[in-house]
């Protein structure tokens, strides 16, 4: 098992979407809210995500195919 | 000893002791070095900081690190007088910071000595970054002389002649096939799985306070005083905050007077989200794709974006973007005036710079200090087309018609 800390960023379209909980529920990962910001045209979530990595990089890659932006909660690493 | 006294949680306050670790276990925000402002304050005067060695490392009691330090000769770059550039700009008290007179010609080796140096202490082998230039070979280049093993991961996108600066160093250089997206997750994964000293994640905070000695310096040499105006880039904002920062504590050490500088941003207009937010009055910066040829500060999701916003707005400056365009034209400029030639974030300052005084923002007499932070040819070929030689043949006829022409 391993955690991983992650960034959230929902386009407009996506706001009112249960995103988190059906990652939660497709995937074998606990989703654990630690900060947030959600207005009716952008939001983000920052959480952290426990599981298998396997698992975890599933839900990822299926946010991700929704539309929603996964970004390490520490930011871009890769610096010029 | 240093006076460093325990990481603290930028949003939530909670402590943590001196380690490697970037973010607060709460809220997952952001830890920050704090001191013993009152015990640093007692032992630091400007004369015993001006008998210090002329490298950033005569600020050391403002820094915090234990052991030896890690050092390749960098910082008290010099503070140059730019009187043409001045002219051109309409401004009369204009100073550059060119920092590109780094070791590894650029400002990154102030934040990577520090991080290094606690790398060692932390008792880490090894050291790691994420990086497509600048970041690379500062790393690189302090783990040889560290004697630690350096591990440099760069998306594979990445021109092979461009990571040349941190060849050169010989660390395992890793180019990851995918986007540079898949390399910061990457990166995030790797950090939990091995025991490195990765730069900019868990040796975060100590990498941050290498780059106060830019503010440090600059109030220094302008005869201890804080400028009127900053113009600095920003990519992750870090570098923006830390130079606040390192005026700030100089003011708070009563090494100069209050600080009354107003800090302005600069990022190109392809990778703009602090100034985005600025502009749009918004508290939070929202991640954008960078698209830009000023690769140094291509930074969409910067990590220090919020931080960065908040100095902006609290010293009363604001923030700006110029086209790549602009950027090229700045380059120029800054190379054809005052006869440095920086790499594009510095053509980006200029460029925010020329902005910001044409429209009155920053005015004439305001005592400002343009921030350039990286040298020029690592980047050249962005440039190329400025190379159109005049072809003479070896005879002086052939000279002379040519310079007629000219004539």
């Amino acid at each position: 098992m391993t955690k991983r800390q992650v960034m959230f960023t929902f386009p407009q379209e996506l706001i009112k979407e249960p995103i988190i909980y059906n990652l939660s529920h497709q995937f074998k990962v606990v989703t654990n809210i630690r900060r947030a910001d959600v207005s009716e045209n952008k939001g983000w979530v920052v959480l952290e995500l426990e599981g298998e990595d396997g698992e975890i990089e599933q839900g990822i890659t299926w946010v991700t195919s929704k539309g929603v932006r996964v970004d390490p909660v520490t930011g871009d690493v890769v610096e010029g | 000893m240093s006076y460093a006294r325990a990481l603290r949680c930028r949003k939530c306050g909670q402590e943590y002791p001196i380690q490697p670790i970037n973010l607060c276990d709460f809220c997952l925000s952001p830890l920050e070095v704090i001191y013993d402002y009152k015990a640093m304050a007692k032992g630091l005067s400007r004369e015993q900081l001006a008998r210090g060695p002329l490298s950033m490392w005569r600020y050391r009691d403002m820094l915090p690190v234990e052991g030896k330090e890690v050092d390749i000769g960098t910082g008290f770059t010099p503070l140059v007088k730019a009187d043409n550039l001045g002219r051109e700009l309409g401004l009369s008290r204009l100073y550059i910071k060119n920092d590109c007179l780094n070791p590894t010609y650029s400002f990154k080796d102030r934040p990577v000595s520090v991080a290094v140096t606690k790398a060692r202490e932390f008792g880490f082998d090894a050291v790691a970054c994420a990086s497509t230039g600048n970041l690379a070979a500062s790393v690189a280049a302090h783990a040889a002389k560290a004697n630690m093993k350096a591990y440099v991961f760069v998306p594979s996108s990445v021109e092979k002649g461009k990571l040349v600066g941190a060849a050169i160093y010989n660390p395992v250089l890793m180019t990851v096939e995918g986007s540079y997206d898949d390399v910061n997750r990457l990166c995030a994964v790797l950090a939990q799985h091995y025991h490195w000293g990765f730069i900019n994640i868990n040796l975060r905070p100590y990498y941050a306070e290498g780059s106060k000695t830019l503010g440090y310096e600059v109030a220094e040499q302008l005869g201890w005083q804080a400028p009127d105006c900053v113009v600095a880039p920003a990519a992750s904002g870090l570098l923006f905050t830390r130079i606040w920062k390192g005026l700030d504590e100089m003011s708070m050490l009563g090494l100069i007077e209050p600080v009354n500088t107003h800090m302005y941003v600069a990022q190109a207009a392809g990778s703009s989200p602090i100034v985005n937010a600025f502009q749009a009055g918004a508290i939070h910066v929202h991640p954008v794709e960078p698209d830009t040829i000023a690769k140094s500060i291509a930074i969409g999701n910067p990590a220090d974006g919020f931080y960065a916003l908040r100095v902006a707005r609290q010293s009363g400056g604001g923030a700006c973007a110029v086209t790549d365009a602009e950027a090229i034209a700045g380059m120029r400029l800054l190379a054809q005036t005052e006869g440095i030639f920086a790499e594009a974030a510095g053509g980006v300052v200029i460029g925010v710079l020329r902005k910001l005084a044409a429209s009155g923002v920053i005015k004439r007499n305001e005592l400002t200090v343009a921030f350039i932070t990286g040298a020029g040819p690592r980047t050249q070929e962005i440039m190329a087309d400025s190379v159109q030689p005049f072809i003479v043949q070896p005879t002086l006829e052939s000279f002379e018609e040519v310079l007629g022409v000219l004539a």
